[in-house]
């Protein structure tokens, strides 16, 4: 399988604080990369480093065999990559359609038939389309966040803690439209619920103290104890 | 009766020019964070301009697309040279805005002269319009409807476009713009050079309505239309309108009913929006 992504010991500052000390790792195409670690290790910020939103100061990422290190946030986006983020990103006084609307880079039948497969599958975001952003529940601020990546053509999509801070039920939704994703996707997912991680990813990287140490098989990672012990605090 | 209809239209005449001035303040307040005294600058500049054009020309209109034209252009000039580099910082931001009033008002100087400058209406706007025992003094209610208009045309563009989406989506979060695949940078000049021609139609609006024109005028009117912004609640353009019409209006009516309270008004309301909503009286919370 061919790589797409390739994030090669990257360094990030974060103001004074060294938050990435050596972050690696390669997403596949067509796979559901999962980076795990504890709260702080450095996972939100690597995504975010991809983005461009928190520019390294030493290491490469490239994407489709191209350098994006230095380019600009919004270069790196029409490039084919979408971003979920932690806080979801929701334009709170702006409503559901006019969420969706600012994120179409373009009108064509294949944008608009992917509009038609996200609001079957989050029927909440149809029901809520004239509603302001701020005024969602939490679950569908989650749903309306990914239906915004997923509405272009992106190559990958980098989602931060979809689950978070939401429901079961609501969990169970996000995960189910993270699988729909996967056919036509990649996906960089971080995740602390490792039932969700388990589920959908393939490979993970473990992130500790802004360094990654560690990669495999997510089926295998449920089977090592030693591993989840040790950096994941799951006993 | 008559009275204070006389007082409303010079009251509304007066905020719309504020108005002209605060929205386009607002707007680079709000999405771009950037605290611009230099705003006034560019008012003066509109004005001085545009009393230049209409006295080669003879054309009011064209005085107005000329002093619109300049703001444009000071506005890029302003943005590209002056307010990129210092992005971020507030303290930064202070300095060389507040150096760059001084150096646009005194540039007024040398090239149209120290000394005040009178400006007249052109004929078809001069003069008064009776109704009963009520005068309307025309070129005002030509000021209030040209503020009508701009604040309709932008208020729509905000709505209704996708360059209104980004500007509303951008005051609440740059990041997330970006992410979006949106160059943020070109929207912030865009804005800047809309919020600028703004100002600088207000100015050339002011020059006949003011009667004269000076390089200070600028700091003056600045300070209003920062009034503006925070008691309308920053980036909310409408918030910049009612909060201009109400500037106006108390302006006017303490000035004939307490004039001793006149110059205090402003400050007065802003201090008790402050106290009872401090985000504006239109503002999002936190």
């Amino acid at each position: 399988m061919t790589t797409l992504l390739e994030v090669n010991e990257i360094q990030t500052y974060i103001g004074q604080y060294h938050i990435l000390q050596g972050v690696s790792f390669q997403v596949r195409k067509g796979e559901v990369t999962v980076l795990l670690g504890r709260n702080g290790a450095g996972k939100t910020t690597s995504l975010r480093s991809i983005m461009g939103l928190n520019p390294i100061s030493d290491g490469q990422i490239t994407y489709n065999g191209k350098d994006i290190s230095k380019l600009a946030t919004y270069h790196i986006a029409n490039r084919g990559i979408g971003f979920v983020p932690e806080d979801q990103g929701i334009f709170g006084e702006l409503t559901v359609e006019e969420n969706m609307k600012i994120a179409m880079q373009k009108q064509d039948e294949e944008t608009l038939a992917r509009m038609d497969k996200i609001l079957t599958l989050f029927p909440d975001l149809k029901t809520y389309w004239k509603k302001q952003g701020g005024y969602l529940s939490g679950g569908q601020k989650q749903m309306l966040s990914i239906a915004r990546a997923y509405l272009n053509k992106n190559e990958l999509l980098l989602i931060d803690e979809p689950s978070k801070g939401l429901a079961p039920i609501v969990v169970e939704k996000v995960m189910e439209s993270i699988m729909e994703m996967k056919d036509e996707t990649t996906i960089v997912l971080v995740e602390q619920n490792f039932r969700m991680a388990l589920g959908v990813g393939d490979t993970y990287y473990i992130i500790d103290d802004g360094r990654s140490v560690g990669t495999g098989n997510m089926k295998e990672l449920a089977e090592n104890e030693e591993l989840k012990r040790k950096y994941l605090g799951i006993a | 009766m008559d009275l204070l209809l006389n007082l409303m239209v010079n009251g509304l005449a007066t905020g719309m020019l504020i108005f002209l001035l605060a929205a386009g303040l607002t707007l680079i307040f709000g999405l771009m964070d950037v605290l611009n005294f230099a705003h006034g600058g560019l008012f003066a500049w509109g004005a001085y301009c545009g009393v230049w054009v209409y006295g080669m020309t003879g054309s009011f209109m064209t005085a107005i697309v000329g002093a619109v034209l300049t703001g444009v252009i000071l506005g890029y000039v302003t943005e590209r040279f002056i307010i990129q580099p210092v992005y971020g910082n507030h303290v930064q931001q202070i300095l060389i805005t507040l150096g760059l009033m001084l150096v646009l008002s005194e540039m007024l100087k040398v090239v149209f002269g120290p000394n005040q400058i009178v400006a007249a209406p052109p004929d078809y706007l001069a003069g008064s319009w009776q109704l009963g025992d009520v005068v309307i003094i025309k070129y005002r209610a030509f000021i209030i409807l040209v503020g009508v208009i701009v604040f309709a045309l932008v208020h729509y563009v905000l709505k209704n476009t996708k360059i209104g989406l980004t500007v509303r989506a951008g005051v609440m979060n740059k990041e997330m713009v970006q992410a979006l695949g949106i160059n943020i940078k070109k929207v912030f000049m865009l804005v800047f050079m809309i919020g600028s021609a703004m100002a600088a139609l207000g100015g050339v609006l002011l020059a006949p309505y003011s009667g004269v024109i000076y390089a200070e005028m600028g700091m003056d009117f600045a300070i209003l239309a920062f009034i503006v912004v925070v008691i309308g609640g920053m980036g909310n353009f409408v918030g910049s309108l009612f909060a201009a019409m109400l500037i106006g209006l108390s302006g006017a009516f303490m000035t004939y009913f307490v004039p001793d309270l006149s110059l205090a008004v402003n400050m007065l309301l802003m201090a008790v929006v402050l106290v009872v909503r401090p985000q504006g009286l239109f503002g999002a919370k936190g």
